[in-house]
């Protein structure tokens, strides 16, 4: 991935008392807005894995971000 | 994998670039030399017509190749990574390099190496991993192996190029606003009018996943106009406080 330039346009700073930056999230907020990068057993179907996360690990959404191309 | 109000960024998650490792299987025996010369010729846009079996419509298009690395080549068999738009056909690569080399080729072993900003490598984690961690967690209230193995959403837009917000323009967007010029403090160089793009707040957090409507030097020298369109809304509203109902009270951006 190539290197951007920031451009600065305002500076102003952040009120601490609302959001929090993502690494201090609770464990609970942190399975609302997670990802995982998954190695996918070969055999399952990649829908099947999301509907066996979804139940193992209680959550309500879960979805995959693409497979391979059947050969 | 992604859970929960995370799900949203999958889409944009689709159109990234992909990077595969390919075992390509020569018809005839081809010179090393040559082997690369002729790789070197499909770095660059390229055309393609989808294969017969096939998930989209199979008219000719054009896909972008980042790089083709020759990793290895032990006789006929020839180990390639290579970098790529989304909905590149991999096969469909081989048989046309094998096509241009005279002897003929086809794709042999393919696997998946990148999507976007995830890597085979790194933080790749096992569904037992997965299922361990998350028991830690619940059963024995251990955090740090759970935070191992589930990363936060932001990770998945690292590869887009970003906009960061205000405090008071931050619940706006949440309510599917678009995003004024006035609104943005920082943002990335390089952006062009149709580009997906990452809106954060100033303490990182993912807010929307958007369209560009201007350019970053456009955003930059600008004073007012939209700059960006929400395709998905990531945050929560509620979570910065709705300043901009606020008419006339205080500064409203």
């Amino acid at each position: 991935m190539e290197e951007r330039p920031i451009y600065i346009k305002a500076e102003e700073e952040s009120n601490p008392e609302y959001g929090k930056p993502p690494e201090e999230r609770s464990i609970e907020e942190l399975l609302r807005y997670g990802v995982i990068n998954l190695d996918k057993p070969p055999g399952p179907t990649s829908h099947e894995v999301v509907a066996w996360i979804k139940r193992a690990l209680g959550v309500r959404k879960a979805g995959h971000g693409g497979t391979l191309e059947p050969l | 994998m992604a859970l929960n109000k995370a799900t949203k960024i999958l889409p944009a998650l689709l159109e990234s670039p992909k990077e595969y490792i390919c075992l390509m299987r020569l018809h005839g025996d081809v010179e090393d030399s040559r082997l690369l010369e002729v790789v070197r010729e499909f770095i660059g846009p390229i055309y393609q017509r989808p294969p017969l079996r096939s998930s989209v419509k199979r008219r000719l298009r054009i896909r972008r190749i980042y790089y083709i690395e020759v990793l290895e080549k032990d006789g006929k068999d020839v180990l390639l990574r290579i970098g790529c738009e989304r909905g590149t056909y991999i096969r469909k690569l081989c048989v046309d390099i094998g096509e241009v080399l005279g002897v003929g080729a086809h794709m042999q072993e393919l696997r998946r190496t990148k999507v976007g900003p995830f890597k085979e490598d790194e933080s790749l984690v096992t569904l037992h991993d997965l299922v361990d961690a998350y028991k830690l967690w619940r059963e024995e209230g251990v955090e740090k192996c759970i935070r191992e193995v589930v990363q936060p959403v932001e990770k998945a837009v690292e590869h887009l190029p970003k906009m960061v917000i205000r405090d008071s323009a931050v619940d706006a967007i949440c309510h599917g606003a678009y995003l004024a010029v006035p609104g943005i403090l920082r943002l990335e160089g390089g952006i062009k009018s149709g580009d997906t793009v990452a809106i954060l707040t100033q303490k990182g957090e993912l807010v929307a996943i958007a369209r560009a409507l201007m350019r970053s030097e456009e955003i930059l020298m600008a004073e007012k106009g939209l700059a960006a369109k929400p395709l998905r809304v990531i945050m929560e509203p509620g979570t910065y406080p709705p300043l901009w109902k606020s008419k006339g009270l205080g500064k409203v951006n």
